[in-house]
């Protein structure tokens, strides 16, 4: 059996890899892309906890998370769309209505 | 080294280098294409764990469904490399170290916390129905609700105003 401390290493690491991609990237739809990076990461360490503790939890919250990303991939790249009509552009640095 | 062990590491190499390409890459759709390997990798590691249903979901409805409707907008927009931009200096020299801070400290946590290292034998489908329909059934109706609300959020937000 593999430890379960090395599935949370592996977990923190694609976690922070999904920082990294959220901070740096530039197209929105690849910011959208490191959110589900980062959700993905997260399931992993549910699942990884489910195994280490011998009980279901884990595995029916991971459904519940999935259900959850499906739904703000649908709404999220609806605005995607939006966002692309109205400035022509995906680039996020070109959204700055909120910016002072 | 048992096979597992081996195993193990082959899915987690696959998944960070996976995750790496998709920050390096500057196509969105080579992005996609990274992070679709990077959900095969990590349904790999849910069967190592035993988890034979959330990795059967995670193909379906992550490599499946959400992945297609992410290349299916990519290429609607038909969107091009991306731009590069100085705006985002304070990211390099502030999030990269910041970063690497987090998962240093999360590794410490982890290599002292006293999780049992012998893992017990996960539970199987049966038992995760059982769970989702009795203890989580509210939950779950609710999903369904999220979903429907999903849905017609989607309908109003891509319509064309007439």
């Amino acid at each position: 059996m593999v430890p379960t401390n090395y599935y949370l290493l592996l977990s923190a690491i694609l976690f922070g890899l999904g920082v990294i991609a959220f901070v740096f990237k530039r197209n929105i739809i690849t910011i959208f892309m490191s959110i589900e990076l980062m959700l993905n990461a997260v399931n992993l360490a549910f699942v990884a906890f489910s195994q280490a503790r011998g009980q279901t939890d884990g595995q029916v919250f991971v459904l519940f998370v999935i259900v959850v990303a499906a739904a703000e991939a649908a709404v999220g790249l609806g605005i995607v769309i939006l966002t692309a009509r109205n400035r022509q552009s995906l680039n996020v640095e070109k959204v700055d209505l909120l910016k002072l | 080294m048992t096979p597992q062990l081996i195993i193990f590491f082959v899915l987690a190499a696959i998944a960070v280098l996976g995750a790496a390409s998709l920050i390096f890459q500057r196509h969105p759709i080579h992005s996609a294409l990274s992070l679709i390997v990077v959900m095969v990798a990590l349904a790999g590691l849910y069967l190592l764990m035993g988890a034979d249903f959330v990795a059967a979901v995670q193909i379906i409805v992550y490599g499946g469904a959400i992945m297609v409707l992410f290349i299916f907008v990519i290429m609607l927009l038909n969107a091009g490399i991306e731009e590069r931009t100085n705006a985002s200096q304070m990211a390099r020299f502030a999030g990269i170290p910041l970063t690497v801070a987090l998962l240093g400290i999360l590794a410490v946590a982890i290599f002292r916390s006293q999780i049992a290292s012998q893992p017990a034998q996960l539970a199987d489908t049966h038992k995760i129905s059982l769970m989702l329909f009795r203890e989580f059934v509210y939950p779950f109706e609710l999903t369904s609700f999220l979903i429907l609300v999903a849905i017609l959020g989607a309908l109003v937000l891509a319509q064309r105003e007439s």
